[in-house]
């Protein structure tokens, strides 16, 4: 039997020092796991200080011990090299792991044992868990704000005729293919206008008016965010262009006006335009506050489409602009037939950034009034019949963002690989 | 001939369409004004603003004017701006080092971090802490100190306050320091280039900073004592912390929520920046027999900074763009007080809004034009 030194472990004895690393982990964890889940300290001999960090020194001396380099053990190897580097990387690693399994066990009793969903009022929540028959209840609020429950069926019906319209272009057919961008750009934005004007705002073809005031949850920040992107890529589209044209006044103009709005937080143009804009409009003439809203919105994100496109417009090889020009296009030509079509799908994962960021910032339209998801929170927070539950109001709707803006950001990543191998 | 024309009437047409546009404008604007009665001017300014602030940095009560509630708000932003930039930084640099980490649990970890606060809208984020989270604090009567001084209540968190004596000498002695500092820098940097002689300038600098201001506690009469806040009962349910600093929870909300959700857009920064420096930069440093510290501090840290600061200096302006959302909390910025308390009682939409939008705009702009310099002076010149 080889010396054993355990200041140094080596691999002549291997096993020992495998077995005793092993040994010592265990007994942490198992530590750790008996506090937080079953509420006994199996240390509390010790004293209190001494019990608190013990866990942290066992693991700390059991991951030295198995730091063994090429022990030729594929899975020790392959945890020395990922989470056992060094000593400061053990203690890291140690107090992750404790971490983790301390905040299991509250989590889970709050989110799902603790928590009540039956019932229909607040006297149904006597848990110490979250009440979600909150949420239950509220649900239909949430999603569809103050419109009529017998007629959100018009909501539904026109989201899936939107979001069945867009899946137009995957039709695999050489007749269509030629005429997407022109159905993409033109024809799918007057549809959508069209079906949210006379479907949800009502008034025609004997379908009952509903004020957009009634509008509202996560319906209103789809509506908003949906019209904001289709206003604001034109605006921004032709913005790019007057930066980076060769007139002088056309220039300084778009630089000025872009670089007002990237100046200004988002709230003050929404205050703008609840306070201030009528002001600017001819006396009589009244313009609804959500259609305002959805103009200052636009404005706002077209002045970052535009920095986004100017980026792809710059990125591309001057060769193209001079072989356009050797062809005898004119501006336009150019612009529409070669240079476009190609900074355009440079900058797509751009603009997708840029719309994630436009859909976080709708909830800011609850300072001008208009009650979307978060202002629909806010409201129910202060219901006499639902007090005291702002928690699961906030948690709800951050799963329902999260999920939405995760799901566009790793699109929008997968785009940018998908395009850079394009190029 | 032809070929003028071209270039003119394009530019001509765009600033008729524009003057057009401001004209109509200003012409409703105008006959709306005249409407009501209203004249346009910065008048009401130095009217008395008869409006409390209930937290503010300068002395200011209802009896001061409008102009000076506007500073208020205006400091109050600042403020936010500052305590949120502070923690970012730090946050965010911690994080996108931890990125990099070789420890696959600390990646992971910190990945998660990131995905987890920047895709929340920071509204939701803002009014978790305030609504949800710090609601669930103790009341005052029931708080348990942290380390004896700190208070951590539902009305905010009560840290022990300075009292100086003296401070002005303090204060002098660290401006004493820094200059001393600069000045053997730069000996220190002559002496190599000229002698190739090395000086533990890090270890001289950091003494010097710690040792001049302590020697003032010593011969200069400077002191420092703390006020800490003590619990004092007003009422038979109302109680009040006395003495020590008192920050308001709208703030802790608001500070904590910008903090971490900046600090995500920070870390991608920061890892874009380390990754961007390629590793035969790394080995060529280490070939020519520099060590470890010296290649982080001369090779790798200079070119990172160079592709780091830029998008950061975008997020600070996010940020402080972003404090504007103390509004929807209650918590007296620029916005609140100006454009919302100000702006009720006067009726000066147009005045109050502007000044609001300009104020936000030369922030972002004298900070623009600081970067703009700033990338000229540490871009690569090229030969």
């Amino acid at each position: 039997m080889n010396k054993l030194n355990f200041l140094r472990p080596d691999i002549k004895n291997l096993n020992t020092y495998l077995y005793s690393g092993i040994f010592l982990i265990s007994i942490a964890i198992l530590d750790v796991i008996s506090n937080s889940f079953f509420n006994t300290n199996i240390t509390s001999f010790l004293p209190n200080f001494i019990s608190f960090l013990l866990p942290l020194v066992l693991g700390t001396v059991g991951l030295h011990f198995i730091r063994i380099e090429f022990s030729g053990i594929k899975n020790l190897d392959l945890l020395n090299k990922n989470i056992n580097t060094n000593t400061f990387n053990a203690v890291l690693t140690l107090l992750i792991t404790f971490a983790v399994i301390k905040s299991i066990p509250p989590f889970l009793s709050w989110f799902i044992i603790d928590a009540t969903i039956s019932g229909d009022t607040k006297e149904a929540c006597t848990g110490t868990g979250a009440c979600w028959t909150y949420i239950k209840i509220w649900l239909n609020r949430f999603i569809y704000g103050m419109y009529p429950n017998e007629l959100q069926w018009r909501i539904n019906l026109s989201f899936i005729a939107l979001i069945g319209l867009a899946f137009v272009g995957l039709i695999p057919s050489d007749k269509i293919k030629k005429f997407l961008t022109l159905y993409y750009v033109v024809i799918y934005p007057i549809i959508a206008f069209v079906l949210i004007y006379y479907l949800i705002s009502g008034g025609a073809f004997g379908l009952e008016w509903v004020e957009t005031g009634a509008w509202g949850g996560l319906s209103l920040t789809f509506i908003v965010s949906f019209f904001c992107l289709i206003f604001c890529f034109p605006v921004g589209m032709f913005l790019a262009l007057g930066r980076r044209s060769d007139l002088p006044t056309v220039r300084y103009i778009s630089v000025g006006f872009i670089e007002f709005w990237r100046g200004v937080p988002l709230i003050t143009v929404l205050f703008m335009s609840s306070v201030m804009f009528p002001m600017f409009l001819p006396e009589d003439f009244f313009m609804d506050k959500l259609v305002r809203v959805i103009i200052a919105i636009s404005l706002f994100e077209a002045a970052y489409v535009a920095e986004v496109i100017r980026g792809g417009l710059q990125a591309l090889p001057r060769g193209q602009y001079d072989a356009a020009k050797s062809l005898g296009m004119g501006y336009w030509k150019m612009h529409i037939f070669v240079i476009l079509p190609q900074a355009l799908k440079l900058v797509i994962p751009g603009i997708a950034n840029t719309f994630l960021a436009l859909v976080k910032d709708t909830p800011l339209i609850f300072v001008v009034g208009l009650l979307e998801i978060v202002g629909m929170l806010n409201l129910a927070k202060t219901n006499p019949k639902w007090l005291g539950y702002a928690m699961e109001g906030y948690v709800f709707a951050a799963i329902i963002f999260w999920i939405i803006c995760y799901a566009m950001s790793k699109y929008s990543y997968n785009l940018e690989i998908k395009y850079k191998t394009d190029r | 001939m032809n070929f003028k024309l071209n270039k003119i009437i394009p530019q001509l047409a765009t600033l008729l369409a524009v003057i057009l546009v401001f004209g109509f404008l200003t012409y409703n604007a105008q006959v709306n004004m005249d409407n009501r009665g209203i004249e346009f001017g910065f008048g009401f300014l130095t009217q008395e603003s008869s409006f409390d602030v209930q937290f503010s940095l300068i002395d200011y009560d209802g009896s001061h004017s409008y102009a000076r509630a506007y500073l208020v708000g205006l400091l109050n932003t600042l403020l936010v701006a500052f305590i949120g930039i502070i923690l970012s930084t730090i946050l965010g640099v911690i994080v996108g080092i931890a990125r990099l980490s070789p420890n696959y649990l600390i990646e992971r970890t910190a990945a998660w971090y990131v995905e987890f606060f920047r895709n929340i809208p920071l509204l939701l984020q803002i009014f978790f802490w305030y609504f949800a989270a710090l609601r669930a604090l103790p009341l005052p009567q029931d708080t348990e100190p942290m380390f004896g001084v700190f208070f951590l209540t539902i009305k905010g968190l009560f840290v022990p306050r300075f009292v100086w004596e003296n401070l002005d000498i303090f204060f002098y002695s660290i401006i004493a320091a820094i200059i001393s500092i600069v000045v053997i820098r730069n000996y220190a940097r002559k002496l190599q280039e000229n002698q190739g002689k090395q000086l533990p300038v890090f270890s001289i600098s950091v003494s010097l900073f710690i040792i001049l201001p302590l020697l003032t506690f010593l011969i200069g009469g400077v002191s420092l004592n703390f006020s800490v806040p003590e619990l004092e009962q007003m009422s038979n349910t109302s109680f009040k912390y006395k003495g020590g600093l008192g920050i308001p929870p709208e703030l802790i909300a608001l500070t904590l929520a910008l903090g971490l959700y900046t600090a995500t857009f920070i870390a991608e920064c920061v890892r874009a920046g380390i990754q961007g420096i390629s590793k035969g930069q790394k080995e060529a440093a280490a070939s020519i027999g520099l060590t470890p510290r010296q290649i982080l501090k001369l090779v790798v840290m200079p070119q990172a900074l160079r592709i780091i600061i830029p998008p950061t200096t975008n997020q600070y302006l996010n940020l402080t763009k972003n404090s504007s959302l103390a509004a929807a909390i209650a918590y007296p910025d620029l916005v609140l007080i100006f454009a919302g308390t100000a702006l009720m009682q006067t009726g000066r939409a147009i005045e109050i809004v502007s000044i609001t939008m300009l104020t936000y705009l030369s922030i972002s702009l004298s900070i623009s034009v600081l970067m703009n310099w700033y990338n000229k002076k540490i871009a690569i010149k090229e030969k």
